[in-house]
């Protein structure tokens, strides 16, 4: 071998070791992440945090069972809102979307999936806090839905694309009416894949705190009432993080490890939903 | 000169119709004028799918007109003057606007050696089995939600640059105007870092699809001429793919721009310019969450507007460019070097 053989094949060596040292770096702070949540987090996990509300700033105790119902509300109301919307467009976008206005839809479906979610704050504050002379956990939810719309509507326009069309042509052959077609058997068959992508429309927004800040703005006490102010998860850890004192911190470790393990629990389950579904397809 | 090998008549949709059927067209508009149920379908997602055209525009509709006041006070000036003084109702958005630019490009430069290696690593080099677990892993960084980096890097990111990385780092570049001053802690640098941490998922899940697309004869015609594996992906591969691949980064540039909560909670959020990575900053988003709910008098409520108004104005030019340079990868349409 010539000089500047081996030097091509030390090149090439050294340059595939670099890419996988790269890879193996990127994985090493997902780890390290979690690991710290878990070490800082978990020792504080007791009946206390999930049963109690917080005690006043820097007495120790207390709990952050305001915050995790009020996740629950909120995203529970935004997904109320935002699924039939997404899920709407989607099958729009599946049956009806090869037109202008098909296009359309999807351009801004992309163009809003862009863009930064405290704009979308921006835009609920506008519509509901400003001529509600209040911030409400209602105003977050909004937020929080129309951040979800354009996620969801694209996903179920993918999975409803993936049917294949002689289903489609089989039932129309029986006689059915198209929109009996489209939600009995081609949105059905596309169930597994629809529910999926909403799930991790939900866990996407669930861990969103830029939204909820001057919307749903958060509250110290315990409430259900969603045109008041709400804590949720997201925005206390916010709060706490920031400030002085070491049993916020404390809290805000917790609180993060039970939201990252909610989000966790959400995305593996769609993975997994889609992966059994994918399989059985092949 | 690359072109692809696609024949475009060989679609998903001419694959499964194949030859002679007689024009379900003219079937189906008699059909359809004949069955309520399908109309009314019809209107119902129609009206389900109207509702994102309506949001974007009555989004933009309200940034303007919320921003209105500021724009007619200081019109364009705003984008280059630098003072933000809320009780003297003057304001210049620079600092912020550099600040945002500033924190996304260090990401970047960060960010896109590490995704790269990420997807020429999987598409090209590793092993089979241990394929689906580092893309799962490296996919699980972006479910991480954005104030769970932040609280991440205010109590373990910022102690640790403190004590082991930037004692050296100024030790050896303290003399160049980035890595002058004191550290105290929150800065360009932790922004810039956590930043990057949370867009290389982005940017490799592109950058891999993007790769995966290059026909394999691409890299059996470079091995055949007796390129080394690494040359065979370095000239044949990646610049095959180069309009893709720079599409997957300025998608993750976008992220890095309108992104909210990590960012606010180590930057520093101080108004001013400075070309120190180590000095603390301020981005756009960062400001609107700060001070949106706080603002003092109209004025600065409508100053707050016109910041939103020019990061989803940014946001919304970067996004597009970007799906415009992977469509064209995944379209088949014009590959590399005509793009750029």
């Amino acid at each position: 071998m010539s000089g500047r053989s081996v030097r091509r094949h030390v090149t090439s060596g050294l340059m595939t070791s670099l890419v996988a040292v790269l890879s193996f770096t990127a994985v090493f702070a997902l780890v390290l992440i979690l690991a710290d949540l878990i070490a800082k987090g978990a020792s504080s996990l007791d009946w206390d945090f999930f049963t109690k509300n917080p005690v006043p700033a820097g007495q120790s105790g207390g709990g952050v069972a305001n915050a995790i119902v009020g996740t629950g509300i909120i995203v529970g109301l935004a997904a109320l809102i935002g699924l039939p919307a997404g899920v709407g467009t989607g099958l729009y976008l599946a049956e009806y979307g090869s037109g202008r206005l098909g296009w359309t839809v999807r351009f801004v479906a992309d163009v809003l999936n862009g863009t930064p979610s405290i704009v979308i704050g921006i835009f609920a504050w506008t519509w509901l806090v400003r001529p509600m002379h209040g911030y409400s956990a209602l105003a977050g939810s909004v937020a929080l839905a129309a951040l979800m719309i354009p996620m969801i509507a694209r996903t179920t326009e993918e999975m409803v694309r993936l049917v294949p069309h002689s289903l489609r042509e089989a039932a129309l052959a029986l006689g059915y009416p198209r929109w009996r077609t489209s939600l009995r058997v081609v949105a059905r068959t596309a169930l597994a894949g629809i529910v999926t992508g909403c799930l991790v429309g939900i866990a996407r927004i669930a861990g969103e705190t830029a939204p909820l800040i001057f919307t749903a703005l958060g509250n110290l006490n315990f409430t259900t009432n969603i045109t008041q102010p709400m804590q949720t998860l997201p925005h206390e850890i916010y709060e706490y993080a920031q400030g002085p004192f070491e049993e916020w911190h404390r809290l805000a470790w917790a609180s993060a490890l039970v939201l990252m393990s909610l989000v966790l629990l959400l995305g593996v389950t769609a993975r997994w939903a889609i992966r059994q579904r994918h399989g059985a397809a092949r | 000169m690359t072109t692809l090998p696609v024949d475009p008549a060989t679609t998903p949709d001419a694959v499964s119709a194949p030859a002679p059927t007689p024009t379900p067209q003219a079937e189906w508009r008699t059909l359809r004028g004949r069955n309520v149920g399908d109309r009314l379908y019809r209107v119902t997602l129609t009206a389900l799918a109207l509702v994102l055209p309506l949001l974007l525009v009555t989004l933009l509709a309200e940034l303007v007109i919320g921003a209105w006041p500021a724009i007619q006070r200081f019109g364009l000036p705003f984008v280059w003057t630098s003072v933000w003084d809320p009780v003297a109702g003057v304001f210049g958005a620079a600092p912020m606007i550099f600040g945002t630019l500033a924190s996304s490009l260090l990401a970047l430069l960060i960010a896109v050696p590490l995704a790269l290696g990420v997807a020429i690593y999987l598409t090209e080099f590793s092993p089979k089995w241990l394929r689906q677990p580092i893309a799962f892993l490296v996919e699980l960084l972006a479910a991480i939600p954005s104030v769970v980096y932040g609280l991440w890097g205010i109590f373990v990111l910022i102690p640790f640059l403190r004590s082991y990385v930037v004692p050296p780092l100024r030790a050896a570049l303290g003399w160049t105007p980035f890595f002058s001053g004191v550290f105290y802690g929150n800065s360009l640098l932790a922004g810039g870092i956590i930043l990057a941490i949370m867009i290389v998922p982005y940017i490799a899940a592109v950058s891999r699809e993007v790769l995966l697309a290059v026909p394999a004869n691409q890299r059996e015609a470079a091995i055949g001429m007796g390129a080394t594996r690494w040359e065979a992906v370095w000239t044949a591969v990646v610049p095959y793919g180069r309009a893709g691949l720079i599409g997957a980064i300025i998608l993750g540039l976008g992220r890095a721009l309108g992104e909210t909560m990590a960012v606010t909670m180590v930057i520093g959020n101080r108004h001013d310019i400075s070309l120190s990575v180590l000095q603390p900053a301020y981005t756009m988003a960062a400001a609107i969450a700060n001070e949106f709910s706080e603002a003092v008098g109209d004025l600065h409520l409508a100053a707050m507007f016109e910041v939103g108004l020019v990061l989803f104005v940014i946001t919304v030019i970067v996004n597009a460019f970007a799906r415009l340079l992977i469509w064209r990868v995944a379209r088949g349409t014009a590959v590399g070097s005509r793009a750029l």
